[in-house]
């Protein structure tokens, strides 16, 4: 055995404990953020797309959904505003009473203007935020989320963002509610939403 | 997870036999899709699923469109905290008689430079370069912008 493949050899060996650490561990995953749920808030002052300065108060009196990311990401981002407004076009009448808000963790790129001609198209009842980089970071520590710039030379302007993809339910009063998964299917999402609306009247 | 990266690369080229490979004749593209955009000055995205009907691996290496002048493949991981990050793939391999996906949340193809809007109901050619040297031209189809499958 080369010296490279013993390297290599104790390469996968780390893996494979890792894996079992995960397997034990990694199981809980979905509810580690819950853990923290009591901490969990929505305080935050943005820009929305329309250039109109908002607080998490402006929101109360219906349920909000609210989510991360950046304009020029290509995968994740459309797909959750897909799920989105497949949920919005779902829930009929009761849209009524949910606010879907998308936050942008990319201050350098997406200006509320950029938000405009981008979120809308998803669903009209979709709002862009954004705010300075101090702004965005306080929103993030309030929401318990995490996003970092990932330099990348093969992504637009040299930098990708890693960010929360989870959608953040809160109740009419602001109270953080659940999160939804990464890929949660619109269909289950609004099934839940209906049952939380009904039961609250 | 760098780790396992690292893992399955070391393991790759542990196990990883003198190159056979099977190319652009062997793989079955299907459910090819894209999502329109909105001007040129975002990426775009295309999905698809790649079918090796081979007997040996195919390696994806490259693509090629007019639509782009850098189309390049990207995987999205999701971690056990939620948190999603996108990395570049040098090289994509389908073994033999499997599939690859590219979906939603994936592995997906990544639109850089679009020389012109993505409009939804047009459709663009997209050629996949494999590691012999072989390529296949796909027509993949633009749907809406919130779409989120092929028959969306």
């Amino acid at each position: 055995m080369t010296r490279l493949q013993k390297v290599l050899w104790a390469a996968v060996a780390v893996a494979v404990i890792a894996a079992g650490g995960l397997a034990v561990y990694g199981s809980r995953a979905p509810e580690v953020a819950t853990d923290t749920a009591s901490s969990v808030s929505a305080a935050f002052e943005l820009t929305d797309h329309d250039g109109v300065v908002r607080t998490a108060e402006d929101f109360r009196g219906k349920w909000s959904l609210v989510f991360f990311g950046f304009t020029n990401c290509p995968d994740i981002c459309p797909t959750t505003l897909g799920e989105i407004a497949q949920v919005m076009d779902d829930l009929g009448p009761q849209a009524d009473a949910v606010q879907p808000l998308f936050i942008s963790v990319d201050s350098e790129r997406d200006r509320p203007d950029q938000l405009a001609e981008y979120v809308p198209q998803f669903h009209p009842s979709i709002l862009g935020l954004v705010g300075t980089p101090e702004q965005i970071e306080a929103a993030a520590a309030s929401f318990k989320i995490f996003y970092e710039r990932v330099p990348e030379e093969t992504a637009p302007d040299g930098y990708t963002i890693g960010h929360t993809s989870q959608v953040f339910l809160f109740d009419p009063d602001g109270g953080f509610v659940r999160l939804y998964g990464y890929g949660t299917p619109a269909p289950e999402i609004t099934a839940d939403l209906r049952a939380r609306i009904d039961a609250h009247g | 997870m760098r780790l396992f990266g690292i893992a399955a690369f070391a393991l790759a080229l542990l196990t990883t036999a003198p190159p056979v490979l099977a190319g652009g004749e062997d793989v079955v593209i299907e459910d090819a899709w894209s999502r329109a955009s909105i001007g040129t000055s975002r990426p775009g995205v295309a999905y698809m699923t790649l079918q090796n009907t081979g007997a040996e691996p195919a390696v994806v290496t490259g693509l090629r469109t007019n639509l782009a002048m850098m189309p390049m493949i990207h995987a999205s991981t999701t971690d056990a905290q939620g948190v999603t990050r996108m990395s570049h793939m040098e090289e994509v391999k389908i073994a033999a008689g499997e599939a690859v996906a590219l979906e939603p949340g994936g592995l997906h193809v990544m639109l850089m430079d679009l020389q012109h809007p993505m409009v939804e109901g047009e459709s663009y050619a997209l050629s996949v370069i494999f590691a012999d040297g072989t390529e296949a031209t796909i027509e993949v189809p633009i749907l809406g912008i919130a779409a989120r499958g092929p028959s969306d």
